[in-house]
């Protein structure tokens, strides 16, 4: 589906920082953006690919997303590439490297933390990179300044030839708040100049450029102190004075109105002498930052006098209900019983795999498997770690279940002698770190079976597409990789590759048996797509009939969540062992009719909603 | 500071709790408000917790709702509702899709779904206005109705009159899927007349 829309005209907008980080990206006239998508950053580029007159991409990891930045601002373009956290921890070989080149046409960085962590493996704050690679870091408070500060960037990184990182978060990201925007500029790239000691970072030539970084450091010092993005808010509370970065600086205004604040918007590197004479105005200094005290560590190296986190926590959000406590209890004060009734104990909800996911194969057949060691990775099917299948031993980082399981293969000792090792990995996740992996696995004889999900989609992102896809951002055609051929120019010989169906379960657990005997590296690559790409075809639904469920909850272990327990019971067995009993139903509006909970079922209790008929089950072997 | 309204929105990935958060918004715009949304929708979400703060009036600062200070707490499923109770305010109001969706750790007996949330939620003291918008979609023609009778349970409860909000329901509807407006506009009087609301002029 080719998009071209109207881009709306300059307005009021309610927007999401991504949307407005998106529509500054547009107006600053950039003609190159690459991300690969990471929640909470995902939406900057799809809202991008909607905007016409610019390249738009998705690209295969963060780093080739930062290199292709880069190269369009070799040329004199304007650039940006946009990453999670840990994308920037992909992405950082090429921004330690392009802070010594520096850039020509404007370059941001836009890099989304996840603090609080809504959807990720660690919490990290990403305003560090900004000090190790010596480039400035922009911090926005709302929508409003996400979309004021995306321009400002560009100006910054064309004034001092140095990347600019817009430091992002969840509360950034994902926060809706209105917006005047402004329309796009046309900016005609200056063209390549050649000039190897510029750009060719060889020793000869990177060892003189290295002290442009600390020039460039210098300047952009001077230009924090006099920034208008850092600025002070009077109060007539002069008790505590807050230094707020970021989305904090809202938490603050709305949790102390009276208090003096001052708010940094260009926050690397900060404008210590200004902070110095705003400690000199008030009793004590609170800095509010998330998550790291990195500006308070900065701060009292300066000589100022500050607390943060000896009262905030480390980790999470610092919203007003975190905040008020916290400066309660540092002005000495009682904190108070809150006044509304306490938080009730209900049981946890985690997101489940969808209805009819082809992963709920997978994992069902995984779930059976006695003696195997599970190296999972990153993805929707990282939900196989929850119940009911339990599934996954590790998950660390994208396309680490292949190297980790080479690891474990190599480092085991007698007692897991016996184990097979598996590897799980998702299409994407194979190409954006994991084929270097799976050479690693083959070239240095690993005895792992990995088992490639290729549900033709990012599927966790919300299904964005890939080189597996065969399609492009805009959703045109573009040339769709070959697994199977892909992973055996990767060294897996031809005939351990094999190609099956996540819904016929027979087949893969006998593959899946097969190959972890077999000691060399195999590929199982599943071949059913993701439920929610817009071609999924549901089939007939499913229903159960009452009279001939034995209540062995077979089909419940599968995981479908349109599976639901009717009724409990216990039964004693012959041999005097007592079992519990689940009888079910299917919620048969929800059901897509995939079958795949009709092959454990024993008593051929589970059958096509209407017209009702038997269906031929499987006998599933329980190993 | 100026009055701010906060609403907490709350229910199941896939319910639609951020599509009808986002129509409120757009109503309150529409009375130039001030306004800020925001929620909690990492991964894909499906299946998982999902609220969505909403808070307008004539400055807003911080997206998020401070817990004991929601005017009102919009319960798209009941045991949510009961989840999030603690972030009304004293005196505030509940309302409440009394439908549930079982999880499948509660289907796997590893946790037990609450008995009757909505009385657990009474108990506590809160005014909970209780009823069956999933049966009241579906009766409808679309258990994705369920939302928009959600919208409507909730038009006499905001500082402005209820027809802005259904305008704003039946604009979204009008420019996207023309055929839903019909519907939508029924779902939204039988979402009103569920908490026990007038009917409004065609």
């Amino acid at each position: 589906m080719p998009v071209t829309q109207t881009v709306p005209a300059a307005a009021r907008m309610f927007l999401s920082g991504n949307d407005a980080v998106a529509r500054a990206v547009w107006e600053a006239g950039t003609r190159v953006a690459a991300a690969y998508p990471g929640t909470p950053s995902t939406e900057i580029l799809e809202v991008l690919s909607r905007y016409p007159d610019l390249h738009t991409e998705w690209s295969v990891n963060e780093k080739v997303s930062m290199e292709v930045a880069l190269g369009a601002s070799m040329v004199g373009a304007r650039a940006f590439c946009a990453m999670k956290h840990v994308g920037l921890n992909v992405a950082s070989d090429a921004l330690m490297t392009m802070t010594v080149t520096g850039t020509e046409g404007g370059l941001v960085i836009a890099v989304a933390d996840d603090v609080g962590m809504s959807s990720s493996q660690n919490e990290q704050d990403s305003r560090y990179w900004g000090r190790f690679a010596h480039v400035p870091v922009l911090e926005p408070a709302d929508s409003h300044e996400a979309y004021a500060m995306t321009l400002a960037a560009f100006e910054l990184s064309e004034r001092l030839k140095s990347p600019v990182i817009l430091r992002l978060t969840t509360r950034i990201c994902h926060v809706k708040g209105v917006v005047q925007t402004g329309e796009r500029i046309e900016i005609e790239p200056a063209g390549f100049v050649k000039d190897p000691r510029h750009w060719v970072m060889v020793p000869g030539n990177a060892k003189p450029r290295l002290p442009s970084m600390f020039v460039r450091e210098a300047a952009a010092r001077a230009e924090a102190e006099i920034s208008p993005l850092n600025f002070q808010v009077d109060g007539s509370d002069r008790r505590i004075g807050f230094v707020a970065s970021g989305p904090t600086f809202m938490h603050v205004r709305e949790a102390f109105p009276d208090a003096p604040v001052f708010k940094l918007g260009l926050s690397c590197p900060p404008p210590l002498e200004s902070l110095r004479r705003f400690a000199g105005t008030v009793d004590s200094v609170l800095v509010v930052e998330e998550t790291e005290p990195l500006l308070e560590t900065e701060m009292k190296a300066a000589g100022i006098a500050c607390h943060g986190k000896d009262v905030l926590p480390r980790i999470g959000e610092l919203a007003p209900d975190v905040l008020e406590p916290a400066v309660r209890r540092l002005r000495g004060e009682v904190v108070p019983e809150p006044e509304h009734v306490p938080a009730q104990q209900v049981f946890p909800r985690p997101p489940t795999m969808c209805v009819a996911c082809p992963h709920l194969g997978v994992y069902y057949t995984l779930s059976q498997m006695r003696n195997v060691i599970i190296s999972g990775d990153i993805g929707c099917y990282t939900l196989g770690a929850g119940h009911p299948w339990n599934a996954l031993d590790s998950c660390i980082s994208m396309g680490a279940s292949m190297g980790t399981a080479l690891g474990m293969d190599k480092g085991r000792g007698k007692v897991d002698e016996n184990k097979k090792v598996v590897a799980v990995i998702g299409d994407s996740t194979f190409m954006h770190m994991g084929m270097q992996g799976l050479l690693d696995i083959t070239w240095n004889r690993g005895n792992v079976t990995v088992l490639l999900l290729d549900n033709r989609a990012v599927g966790m992102t919300g299904g964005q597409d890939n080189p597996g896809t065969g399609r492009d951002i805009h959703g045109e055609e573009t040339p769709r990789v070959d697994f199977a051929k892909l992973c055996e120019a990767l060294g897996v010989k031809s005939e351990r590759i094999r190609v099956v169906d996540p819904y016929e379960l027979p087949v893969l657990f006998k593959a899946l048996r097969e190959e972890t005997k077999i000691e060399e590296p195999s590929v199982i690559i599943t071949n059913r797509p993701c439920v929610l790409i817009d071609h999924y075809q549901p089939a007939k639904s499913y229903t159960v009939i009452e009279d001939r469920c034995t209540g062995c909850g077979n089909c419940v272990e599968v995981g479908c969540p349109a599976i639901h327990v009717t009724r409990r019971d216990k039964a004693v067995k012959a041999s005097g062992k007592e079992v519990d009993l689940s009888f079910v139903r299917i919620e048969t509006s929800a059901c897509t009719g995939c079958g795949l909970c009709v092959q454990p079922c024993a008593p051929e209790a589970i059958v096509h909603a209407d017209p009702v008929q038997s269906v031929q089950s499987v006998q599933f072997v329980r190993k | 500071m100026s009055q701010i309204t906060n609403i907490l929105v709350c229910g199941v990935g896939g319910q639609g709790v951020m599509t009808a958060t986002e129509i409120l918004a757009e109503a309150a715009i529409s009375l130039a408000f001030d306004v800020k949304k925001t929620e909690v929708a990492g991964m894909s979400q499906r299946g998982g917790v999902v609220t969505s703060h909403l808070r307008f009036g004539r400055v807003v600062l911080s997206p998020q709702i401070v817990p004991g200070e929601a005017d009102l707490l919009i319960g798209f499923e009941s045991a949510e509702a009961l989840r999030w109770s603690h972030m009304l305010k004293p005196g505030g109001v509940a309302l409440v899709n009394s439908g549930r969706i079982v999880p499948p750790v509660v289907n796997l007996g590893l946790f037990d779904y609450p008995e009757d949330p909505v009385a657990k939620m009474r108990a506590l003291g809160l005014t909970v206005h209780a009823f069956d918008a999933t049966t009241i979609a579906t009766d409808l023609g679309n258990i994705r109705l369920g939302n928009t009778v959600m919208l409507g349970a909730c038009a006499d409860h905001l500082p402005f009159p209820a027809q802005v909000l259904r305008d704003a329901v039946l604009a979204r509807f009008g420019t996207r899927k023309p055929h839903l407006v019909e519907a939508n506009r029924q779902a939204f009087e039988a979402g009103r007349q569920a908490v026990g609301g007038d009917a409004l002029a065609a």
